[in-house]
C-alpha cells in the first residue's frame, strides 16, 4: 500500500495511500484546535459529573459535592417566592374585602395577582381579558351588567361560593321556569316581542306587556330592571348574555339555560380570592357599595344576603 | 418452464392475497383491518400481473434496466431508490407544510383524518424514514459497490429490501392517518408494522456486509463504516424500543414492555439515536463519498475520520437522557445526557471539518458548479446544528428552551440544511450517472434549488429561534409582585407572525423541491436545457492582448 503514497500538490499534503473509486486520503494531522476544544470538553463533563449528581451506585447515585437536585432546586425557590409574598399575605388578610381599594399599593398588588390567578383559573370561561362569550353563555366583566352585583363584596361572594352549586343550597341559586307548554306558541312570540321592546329593539305590544307582568316581571322586575338578589338578569339595556335575536330569546323563554360557577374560595383560599375580586373588580364595571345600615345581619340566603358581611373566613 | 414459473408465482400471490384479506376480515379493529386490505391488494396486483399474458412492467424495466455493459454495477434497486427518495420527499415536504399551515391557521385541521396530531407523524416519519430511508439505501448501495469494486452481494434480497421498505412506509402512513399508533414519537408504528421493519432491516444488513465481505479492495472506505454502524444500531435502537406485547394477535393494539420513567428512557435513547445513527452517521456515510467525488479532491484527513468516527458512536449512544432534563428521569441521568452531549460536540465536528476541507485546492467551484455548493451549505448547517446541539443539552440552557420551537428550529435548520440539502446534492449527482445522461437538464435550475432552500431555511430557522424564546421567555415571565404575566393562551397569541413566516420558510423549501422534481423528469426524458454556462465571470477577447501601440501612453505616477 505504502508505495501508492504521494503529495497532493494543491495542499501539500502526503496521501495515505489508499484509493477507492478515484478517492484518495490526506494524511493530515488532526487540527489543534479541534483537538483541545475536544479534550476541554472532556475536561468539561470530568468536573461537572463530580459537582453534581452523576455516578448510578447500587441503591442510589452519587450527590456531587454540590449538593444540587433538581427537586431541591425548585423547592428553594418556591420557598423564596412564598417568603417574598408573605408580608404581602399577611396585609391582605387582615383588610375587609369592602375596604380592599383603601390602600392604593396593597390594591394594586391585590390586581396582579389576581390577573395571574385569573389566567390559571377562570379564562378557560371568561376569557383571558375577562370578555366571556355570548355563544357559551360566559358573561362579560368588563362591562357594568351584573348578574349578581359588581361591588367588592358581592364580586368576592360570588368567586367564593360559586352560582348555583348544588351542593350548597343556601347561596346563590335561582331557576328559571321553562315555559315550553306553559304559554302557547302565540304567547311565547307577544312575551319575546314585549321583551326586546323593553331594550327598544322591538315595538311595544299590549298583549306581551300583560303576560310578562303576569310571568315574567316578580323576578325580573316591572321595567325589567332584574334583579340581582336572584341573578335575573335586566333586560331593558343592551346586554345580553345569550343574544337578543328573537330565536335566541324565544328559545330562552321555552327552555332557559342557566350559568354555573364553581365555588373557588376553599379550593383557592381567601388571599387567592380576594386578589381575583380586586382583578375583576378593575376590569372596569366594579360598583360603589351602597351605604348599608350598619346593624345589619349577615344574611345567608340570596335574598336576605346583605353587602359587607362575606369577608373571607376561610 | 417460464409460463410454469409465472402460473404457480400467480397461484401463490393469489393464496397470499386471500389469507390477507380473510384476516382484514377477522380483524378486532378497523386499522388492522384496513393493513390487512393494503397487504391484500399488493398481493392482488402482483398476482395480476403474474398472470397476465404480457408482462405490463416490461415498459417500467426498460426503463429501470438499463442495458449494462457485461462488467456492470447492479444499479437498478438505485434507480427505483432515487425515485422513491424524490416522491417520499415530495410528499413528506407538502405534509409539513400543510401542518405548519394547521398550527396558523387551525380552521385547516380536518377531522378526523387529517387533523394535527395524525399528519404531524405522517410528516416527520415520511421525511425521516420515507424520504431519508430511501436516499440512505439506495446510496449505501451505490457507493457500497463502487467503493467495494463489486456487484451487490444478493441482487434479490437487495430489490426485496427496497419494495419491504415501501410496504412498511404504506403502513406507516396509513396508520397514522387511520389513528393506529403506539404513541412513540418516531417509532409510532404498530407492532406487526415494526416486525416487518425487522424483517427487511436484517435483510438490509445482510446485503451491505455480504457486499463488503465480497469486497476487490483491500480497505473498508470510511463512508462503509458509517453505513454499517448506521444500520446495525439502527437495528438495536428499532428492536428494543419497540418490545411490546399486542393485545390481540389479530388487532392493531400492543402495550410496551416499559412503563414509565424507564419507558421515557427508552424511548428518548432510542429517539436521540435515530438522530445519531439515521441522520447523522449515514448522511456522512454520503457526504464521506459524494463529496470527494463530486469536488475530485482527497479526503481532507483519514487520521480525523477515524478518531471522530469512533468518539462519535461512542458518545452518541449515551446523551439521549438531554430530552429528559427536569422530569421524573433521576437527576444523574439527566447529568449523564448532558455531559456526553457537550462530548459530543469535537466529533461530530469532525464531520463538517473533514467535508469542508476537502474542498482545500477546489473552492473556486463553490462558485461555478451549484451542487458543490448545496454540499457546502449542508456541512455549514450541520455545523450549525451539531453546536446547538449541545449547547441545548446544558441543563439551564434546556429550561428555557425544551417544549418551545426553539426544539422544532434546532431540527429543522439540522434535517432541511443537513439531511434535505446532502440528499438533493447527491441525487443531482446519482441522476445523470444512473440514467446515462451527459448532465442534469438544467444546471441553472440547481442553483435556483440552492437559493430557494436556503432561504427556505433561513426563515424557517430564524422564525423559530424568535418564537421559541419568546415563548420560553413568556412561560416564565413573573411580575414585579411575583406572579406569571401571562397565560397559555397569550404565548399561543404572540407565536401568530412567526409561524406565517415559518409557513413561508417551508413554502420557499417545497418550492425548491418541486423545481428539482421537474429537473429530474426533464433529465430523465433525455433533455437538456439550453441556457448559459454556470461559469460567468467576463471574458472579452477583445481586451486579452498585449499592447501594441508603438507610443507608450501609460505615464508611471510620481
Amino acid at each position: 500500500m505504502a508505495t501508492n503514497k504521494r503529495i497532493d500538490e494543491p495542499t501539500g499534503t502526503e496521501t495515505v495511500g489508499h484509493e477507492w473509486d478515484g478517492i484518495e486520503e490526506l494524511n493530515t494531522p488532526l487540527p489543534r484546535w479541534w483537538l483541545w476544544t475536544f479534550y476541554l470538553t472532556i475536561l468539561f463533563a470530568a468536573v461537572y459529573v463530580v459537582l453534581y449528581p452523576a455516578w448510578p451506585l447500587i441503591d442510589r447515585a452519587t450527590t456531587g459535592i454540590l449538593g444540587w437536585s433538581s427537586r431541591g432546586a425548585l423547592q428553594e425557590e418556591l420557598i423564596n417566592e412564598d417568603q417574598a409574598r408573605q408580608a404581602f399575605r399577611a396585609e391582605l388578610a387582615e383588610v375587609e374585602v369592602a375596604d380592599l381599594r383603601d390602600d392604593e399599593e396593597l390594591f394594586r398588588r391585590a390586581v396582579a395577582g389576581g390577573e395571574a390567578a385569573f389566567k390559571v383559573h377562570c379564562s378557560q370561561c371568561h376569557g383571558s381579558q375577562g370578555a366571556g362569550s355570548q355563544t357559551l353563555g360566559y358573561p362579560n366583566l368588563n362591562d357594568d351588567a351584573w348578574l349578581w352585583g359588581g361591588t367588592l363584596e358581592e364580586i368576592h361572594y360570588t368567586i367564593e361560593y360559586g352560582i348555583r352549586q348544588p351542593e350548597d343550597n343556601a347561596r346563590r341559586q335561582s331557576a328559571m321556569p321553562a315555559f315550553e307548554g306553559i304559554l302557547d306558541s302565540a304567547q311565547v312570540a307577544a312575551v319575546t316581542q314585549h321583551v326586546r321592546s323593553l331594550g327598544g329593539e322591538a315595538e311595544p305590544n299590549a298583549n306581551g306587556a300583560a303576560l310578562y307582568q303576569q310571568n315574567c316581571a316578580i323576578c325580573h322586575g316591572e321595567t325589567g330592571d332584574g334583579n340581582r338578589q336572584l341573578g335575573a338578569p335586566r333586560l331593558n339595556d343592551a346586554v345580553w348574555l345569550r343574544g337578543s335575536s328573537t330565536a335566541e330569546i324565544t328559545r330562552q323563554i321555552l327552555q332557559p339555560r342557566m350559568g354555573q360557577m364553581p365555588a373557588w374560595g376553599e379550593r383557592l383560599g381567601p388571599a387567592t380570592t380576594k386578589m381575583l375580586t380586586a382583578y375583576v373588580y378593575s376590569l372596569g364595571g366594579g360598583e360603589e357599595a351602597a351605604p348599608q345600615p350598619t346593624d345589619r345581619v349577615p344574611g345567608e340566603t340570596a335574598e336576605v344576603r346583605p353587602a359587607g358581611s362575606e369577608n373571607s373566613d376561610g | 418452464m417460464q409460463a410454469e414459473a409465472a402460473l404457480s408465482r400467480t397461484i401463490l400471490w393469489g393464496l397470499l392475497a386471500f389469507l390477507a384479506l380473510a384476516v382484514g376480515l377477522a380483524a378486532a379493529d378497523a386499522g388492522f383491518a384496513a393493513h390487512a386490505a393494503i397487504v391484500g391488494l399488493v398481493c392482488l396486483s402482483l398476482m395480476i400481473t403474474s398472470a397476465a399474458k404480457f408482462d405490463p412492467t416490461s415498459r417500467l424495466n426498460t426503463f429501470f434496466k438499463v442495458p449494462e455493459s457485461p462488467s456492470h454495477y447492479d444499479d437498478e434497486p438505485i434507480r427505483w431508490g432515487v425515485i422513491a427518495t424524490m416522491f417520499w420527499g415530495l410528499a413528506g415536504l407538502a405534509a409539513g407544510l400543510f401542518i405548519a399551515l394547521q398550527l396558523t391557521w387551525p380552521q385547516l385541521n380536518v377531522e378526523p383524518y387529517l387533523n394535527f396530531g395524525r399528519l404531524r407523524p405522517l410528516h416527520t416519519s415520511a421525511v425521516i424514514f420515507a424520504f431519508g430511508g430511501n436516499a440512505l439505501i439506495a446510496t449505501s448501495y451505490y457507493v457500497v459497490q463502487r467503493t467495494c469494486r463489486t456487484q451487490l452481494a444478493f441482487p434479490g434480497l437487495a430489490r426485496f429490501v427496497f419494495w419491504g421498505y415501501q410496504l412498511f412506509i404504506v403502513l406507516a402512513a396509513t396508520g397514522y392517518l387511520l389513528g393506529v399508533t403506539q404513541s412513540k414519537e418516531y417509532a409510532e408504528p404498530e407492532w406487526y408494522v415494526d416486525l416487518w421493519l425487522t424483517i427487511v432491516w436484517v435483510c438490509y444488513l445482510i446485503v451491505f456486509v455480504g457486499t463488503l465481505a465480497r469486497r476487490r479492495e483491500p480497505h473498508i472506505y470510511v463512508a462503509n463504516w458509517f453505513y454499517l454502524a448506521f444500520i446495525v444500531t439502527v437495528a438495536m435502537l428499532h428492536v428494543v424500543n419497540n418490545l411490546s406485547l399486542p393485545v390481540s394477535l389479530l388487532g392493531a393494539k400492543s402495550y410496551s414492555l416499559y412503563a414509565g420513567v424507564q419507558d421515557a428512557l427508552v424511548q428518548w435513547w432510542y429517539g436521540h439515536n435515530a438522530v445519531g445513527f439515521f441522520l447523522t452517521a449515514g448522511f456522512l456515510a454520503m457526504m464521506y463519498y459524494f463529496v470527494p467525488k463530486q469536488a475530485e479532491r482527497p479526503i481532507y484527513s483519514y487520521r480525523l475520520s477515524i478518531i471522530h468516527f469512533w468518539s462519535l458512536i461512542f458518545l452518541y449512544i449515551w446523551a439521549g437522557p438531554h430530552h429528559l432534563h427536569y422530569t421524573a428521569l433521576p437527576d444523574w441521568a439527566q447529568t449523564l445526557g448532558m455531559v456526553f452531549s457537550i462530548m459530543l460536540w469535537m466529533p461530530s465536528w469532525g464531520g463538517m471539518i473533514n467535508g469542508l476541507m476537502t474542498l482545500n485546492g477546489a473552492w473556486d467551484k463553490i462558485r461555478t458548479d451549484p451542487v458543490i455548493r448545496m454540499m457546502v451549505m449542508a456541512l455549514a448547517f450541520y455545523g450549525m446544528s451539531t453546536f446547538e446541539g449541545p449547547m441545548l443539552s446544558i441543563r439551564a440552557v434546556n429550561g428555557l428552551s425544551h417544549y418551545t420551537d426553539w426544539t422544532i428550529g434546532h431540527v429543522h435548520s439540522g434535517a432541511l440544511g443537513w439531511n434535505g440539502l446532502i440528499t438533493f446534492a447527491c441525487v443531482y449527482f446519482l441522476v445523470p450517472r444512473l440514467w446515462k445522461r451527459e448532465r442534469m437538464y438544467s444546471l441553472r435550475m440547481i442553483n435556483w434549488h440552492f437559493w430557494l432552500a436556503t432561504l427556505g431555511i433561513v426563515f424557517y430557522a430564524a422564525s423559530m429561534w424568535v418564537a421559541g424564546i419568546q415563548q420560553g421567555l413568556m412561560w416564565r415571565e413573573y411580575g414585579a409582585d411575583g406572579y406569571l404575566v401571562w397565560s397559555f393562551a397569550d404565548t399561543v397569541a404572540a407565536m401568530f407572525p412567526m409561524y406565517v413566516l415559518r409557513a413561508f420558510g417551508g413554502l420557499l423549501y417545497v418550492s425548491g423541491a418541486i423545481l428539482m422534481s421537474y429537473n429530474i423528469w426533464m433529465t430523465l426524458a433525455g433533455k437538456q436545457r439550453e441556457e448559459k454556462a454556470m461559469i460567468d465571470a467576463a471574458y472579452d477577447p477583445e481586451k486579452d492582448r498585449p499592447i501594441t501601440d508603438p507610443e507608450p501612453t501609460a505615464v508611471p505616477a510620481e
